[in-house]
């Protein structure tokens, strides 16, 4: 993990192009890792194909593309069509990985996610860029209840992945995961967070830091957050830790019962809204377990958000390290 | 194995009306008495279902999944009735499990579900046919497989943005290993075609699809159109199908709510002999 503590940006003010993830000081990052893993993968499994709708460029399967152009599929701004296609090919024995931004897989193309594809168990695999709120375009491109909308299908696997570690590991595991996989991807030069013994396991919530008086539970990005306020607030004197919750769907109740169980107080962080995602199914889980605890939710209030740069976002919105540590130390 | 229509045999138009006519027959079998059903629909593809499965696609009917198989994607999940008429005809599916067409725990579902055999997508949802087959030809292609698509669609179908995404696409990949099978039958659930869609084969044609329109109740005509429809010259093919819904029994052809038709108890036995007589 890294060790520098979370500072922002230098170039800051400036609204950056198509969802660039945030550039944060002293964080090591690596460039397309999705795309570069894919590429790689898919010289292993000849039965790999790779689709996009006209957000090639922007979703980081070009490298796919480059090494494997017969096997790439650019369909055009028609995101039914992408998903149809992907089922179609599926069904012929391919492992259709896609790309689009969430917004327009979720919103635009959603019954023919849940009937061509999860309904079927396809093959299809969906890296859905952008979500959260990872960019400077407002509503139109902030897939802010992607992960509400996607966990009402049956049948479809929904992960989070919190960096460029852990997304290497997901393009390669949801080759071998039954069924249809929507996976929120992070494009550009994404942050390497967790260490090299990370371990990704679909379903599996992994305790990244034991902790002792606070237990953050989190999903996405903001699981690097996450781990950086809780090293911030052990100068201030709590010992916070720290669950990752990698797979939205299946759930991993369990694991997150237990981890709750060993704290009086509970965060829940998410790149989401606060309704309908992470927060929403851990209060399930520990309702059903009868276990009621303190929780802070941190993560996106139920509104459309307006433009702008990602640090300013961030903090207008109340989703930065600054909130964290008023979550962890001052438990508000 | 038994793969039927390998090489496709010289057409033997009485035999193919006479499967036409079996399809009807069942077809109407397993909505007898239930009083309602998408009949006439079902009526009017017998001829493209029996030209199809017993002429032209290549098939194995003890297995269905059958890698080399040529694909028949239906569309229209409601056209389930004539879906399963054909796939018993095939003997695909057991004639005597006709009769649980729509009952509970039946693998027949009023709308089609791609668990029963021989159902190659979860059909009913409109709009979602032409795009999963242009993603099946795509995919047969890869693989060097000389195995073909055919899709059926309607003319409705057509309103949903989706079928043109789909149709874009299928020129753009030059998915000449594709058919599509349009039933254009004039009605949806509203009544007539409620939205402008004409002229359906001026448009495909526009759009890069090799088109042909046909009266899609002529079996002769059926015949022809698929044969040309091999043609590798890099462009998809369309079949504009002219169909009169109910077509076989005249009292159900002259029904003006023809999409969903309801049928006093007492008609059935009527109608299944005006078949007969009809087509005697």
């Amino acid at each position: 993990m890294a060790d520098t503590p979370a500072t922002t940006a230098s170039v800051s003010g400036r609204t950056r192009g198509m969802g660039e993830l945030i550039d944060i000081a002293g964080k090591v990052t690596e460039i397309a890792p999705f795309g570069h893993t894919l590429a790689a993968l898919a010289s292993e499994r000849p039965e790999i194909v790779g689709l996009t709708a006209d957000m090639g460029r922007y979703s980081d399967i070009l490298p796919f593309r480059d090494a494997h152009p017969t096997r790439f599929f650019n369909v055009g701004m028609a995101e039914q069509n992408l998903i149809m296609t992907a089922a179609g090919l599926a069904k012929t024995g391919k492992i259709a990985y896609c790309t689009t931004y969430s917004v327009f897989i979720t919103r635009r193309a959603y019954d023919f996610v849940a009937l061509a594809c999860a309904h079927s168990m396809a093959n299809v695999k969906i890296f859905a860029g952008m979500p959260g709120l990872v960019n400077g375009y407002g509503a139109t491109h902030q897939a802010t209840e992607d992960l509400n909308m996607m966990r009402g299908i049956a049948d479809l696997t929904i992960i989070d992945p919190c960096d460029a570690t852990e997304l290497k590991q997901v393009v390669r595991a949801v080759a071998d995961i039954p069924g249809t996989v929507y996976v929120r991807n992070l494009r550009g030069k994404v942050p390497v967070e967790l260490g090299p013994d990370y371990v990704f396991e679909v379903g599996k919530a992994k305790v990244l830091r034991p902790g002792r008086e606070v237990g953050i539970i989190s999903a996405g990005y903001m699981t690097a957050r996450a781990l950086d306020a809780a090293k911030a607030a052990k100068d201030r004197g709590v010992d916070a830790g720290v669950l990752h919750v990698g797979t939205i769907k299946p759930f991993d109740a369990k694991s997150v019962i237990e981890f709750a169980k060993r704290f009086d107080r509970v965060i829940v962080a998410e790149n989401h809204k606060t309704s309908g995602g992470l927060a929403s199914l851990v209060v399930e889980a520990l309702y059903d377990a009868g276990i009621v605890k303190p929780m802070i939710k941190i993560g996106l209030v139920d509104s459309f958000f307006e433009c702008g740069s990602q640090e300013y976002l961030e903090a207008k919105y109340g989703v930065d390290t600054p909130r964290f540590l008023r979550a962890i130390v001052d438990g508000q | 194995m038994t793969i039927l229509n390998h090489p496709p045999s010289s057409p033997d138009l009485t035999a193919l009306a006479s499967r036409a006519l079996n399809l009807r027959r069942k077809m109407m079998n397993m909505a007898s008495g239930k009083g309602e059903g998408y009949i006439a629909q079902g009526l009017g593809m017998a001829d493209c279902l029996a030209t199809l499965y017993f002429h032209e696609m290549r098939y194995d009917p003890q297995d269905p999944e059958w890698k080399g198989r040529d694909r028949f994607v239906l569309s229209t999940g409601h056209y389930s009735i004539a879906m399963y008429a054909v796939l018993a005809e095939a003997g695909i599916i057991r004639e005597d499990e006709l009769s649980s067409y729509g009952l509970n725990g039946s693998r027949l579902p009023m709308s089609t579900f791609d668990d029963t055999p021989g159902v190659e997508m979860v059909g009913g949802s409109l709009g979602h046919g032409l795009g999963q087959a242009v993603g099946m030809a795509m995919g047969l292609r890869l693989d060097g497989s000389p195995a073909r698509v055919f899709c059926e669609f309607s003319d409705g179908e057509l309103q949903e943005g989706s079928t043109w995404e789909a149709a874009m696409g299928g020129a753009t990949f030059k998915c000449d290993n594709l058919v599509a099978l349009i039933d254009c039958n004039g009605i949806q659930a509203d009544g007539p075609v409620t939205v402008k869609i004409e002229p359906v084969a001026d448009k495909l044609t526009a759009f890069g699809w090799e088109t042909v329109e046909i009266n899609g109740n002529s079996i002769e005509e059926l015949v022809q159109a698929l044969a040309s429809s091999r043609n590798p010259n890099g462009k998809p093919k369309a079949i504009v199908m002219r169909t009169t819904p109910g077509f076989g029994i005249p009292t159900v052809m002259a029904r003006d709510r023809a999409h969903f038709v309801r049928i006093d108890n007492s008609e059935w036995t009527a109608l299944i002999e005006e078949l007969e007589t009809h087509n005697g």
